[in-house]
């Protein structure tokens, strides 16, 4: 249950921690764009994300469980996105908030990345150019089931967290290439030309 | 009224201008690089120009035309409230692609040339701190070059099983490579 290749033990213990954790959503909004106004509306009387258990910001990621990337991320910004991935606890899911978050939308430039899912694992995707607080709930609804069948990234990596001894991730690094969080220049432009 | 001002220039500094006309109702005067200080010296500290702000810096890149670069000053007078557009042209390559920094006369246009810097690659001698601005430092070349590759990402960071891009497989030029001024 311990090692790492195990990471789906369906137990009725895990399926009520699951329960619990899915209607306890403590969200950080990663807010850089425009979206962050229908995000606003969201979480606001009229639409009210409370009515799903989500409604409380914490504007510390080490004290949430579920990253909403807000907008654009740049290039620029990727590493401080990981970063605030990295410093959330597990375990911990993460929403692309309209389309730039999902894919990079209508930029297809040197210094838009397309979507968050190149640096953190995304859960759930709503797309929309912004999406109509309506979609949002959708799609919040739609990562409570990915919780309640354990199918969440994390959840896959760290394996049943309502057992003893699952896979601990604060002993493993959090980032591929060193300290600096950067790439080489080779490595960012290779030789032959080709630009990632 | 801004035809005042060219006349003015023409008065002044007949030597000094390559060029000069209006454009559906904005005066624009084309000066040589060499003498493009004292002209914008004159234009803010003399009593019937009085040009004390700068109001925008760019820099047109006119791929295949000789020379390449037009680096522009928008001027504008707070006190007599006219505008004049002032032009110089550059070429590429190491040695030609320069302007004298205009630091010394606004201290506005210091961003602004470190933006054009960051963008165009033009370099501007002078420059109290001539960095990126907007781009990070580990970034190579300059991206509003009509020569970049539209979908040239340099990215600082991907996960290993990251989705796979649509970016294009272009080769950056070889002589964009400059990347801070030593």
């Amino acid at each position: 249950m311990s090692e790492p290749g195990a990471s789906y033990v369906p137990t009725v213990l895990q399926d009520a921690v699951n329960w619990a954790q899915k209607y306890s959503l403590f969200t950080y909004p990663f807010a850089t764009a425009c979206c962050a106004m229908e995000f606003m509306s969201t979480m606001g009387s009229r639409y009210d994300i409370a009515r799903f258990g989500a409604e409380f910001p914490r504007f510390s990621p080490r004290q949430a469980d579920l990253l909403i990337v807000i907008g654009t991320i740049t290039e620029r910004q990727a590493p401080v996105l990981r970063r605030i991935y990295d410093q959330m606890p597990d375990p911990k899911w993460v929403m692309a908030f309209g389309v730039c978050a999902s894919t990079g939308g209508f930029y297809q430039n040197y210094t838009v990345m397309p979507g968050a899912d190149q640096v953190i694992p995304v859960d759930v995707y709503v797309p929309g150019c912004p999406p109509r607080p309506e979609q949002v709930l959708d799609g919040l609804m739609a990562l409570q089931r990915r919780i309640q069948e354990h199918r969440g990234h994390c959840q896959q990596q760290i394996g049943n967290t309502a057992a003893i001894g699952y896979t601990d991730r604060r002993k493993l690094p959090v980032l591929q290439d060193g300290t600096s969080m950067t790439l080489l220049p080779e490595e960012r432009m290779p030789q032959d030309g080709r630009v990632r | 009224m801004a035809q005042r001002l060219l006349d003015f220039l023409h008065r002044e500094r007949a030597a000094a201008l390559v060029e000069s006309g209006s454009h559906v109702g904005d005066e624009i005067a084309v000066v040589h690089r060499d003498h493009l200080l004292d002209v914008l010296t004159l234009l803010r500290d003399h009593a019937d120009t009085k040009m004390n702000m700068l109001s925008d810096l760019t820099v047109v890149d006119y791929l295949g035309q000789q020379p390449r670069f037009e680096v522009v000053y928008q001027l504008y007078s707070l006190v007599h409230k006219h505008r004049l557009r002032i032009k110089v042209r550059i070429d590429d390559g190491e040695e030609q692609c320069w302007v004298p920094s205009a630091c010394s006369l606004w201290h506005a246009a210091n961003w602004a040339e470190r933006e054009a810097w960051d963008l165009y690659g033009v370099r501007f001698e002078g420059h109290p701190d001539l960095r990126r601005i907007l781009m990070y430092d580990e970034f190579v070349g300059h991206p509003l070059r009509k020569d970049y590759p539209q979908n040239g990402r340099q990215p600082l960071i991907r996960r290993p099983d990251a989705p796979a891009t649509d970016d294009q497989t272009t080769r950056l030029l070889p002589d964009s490579h400059d990347r801070r001024v030593s």
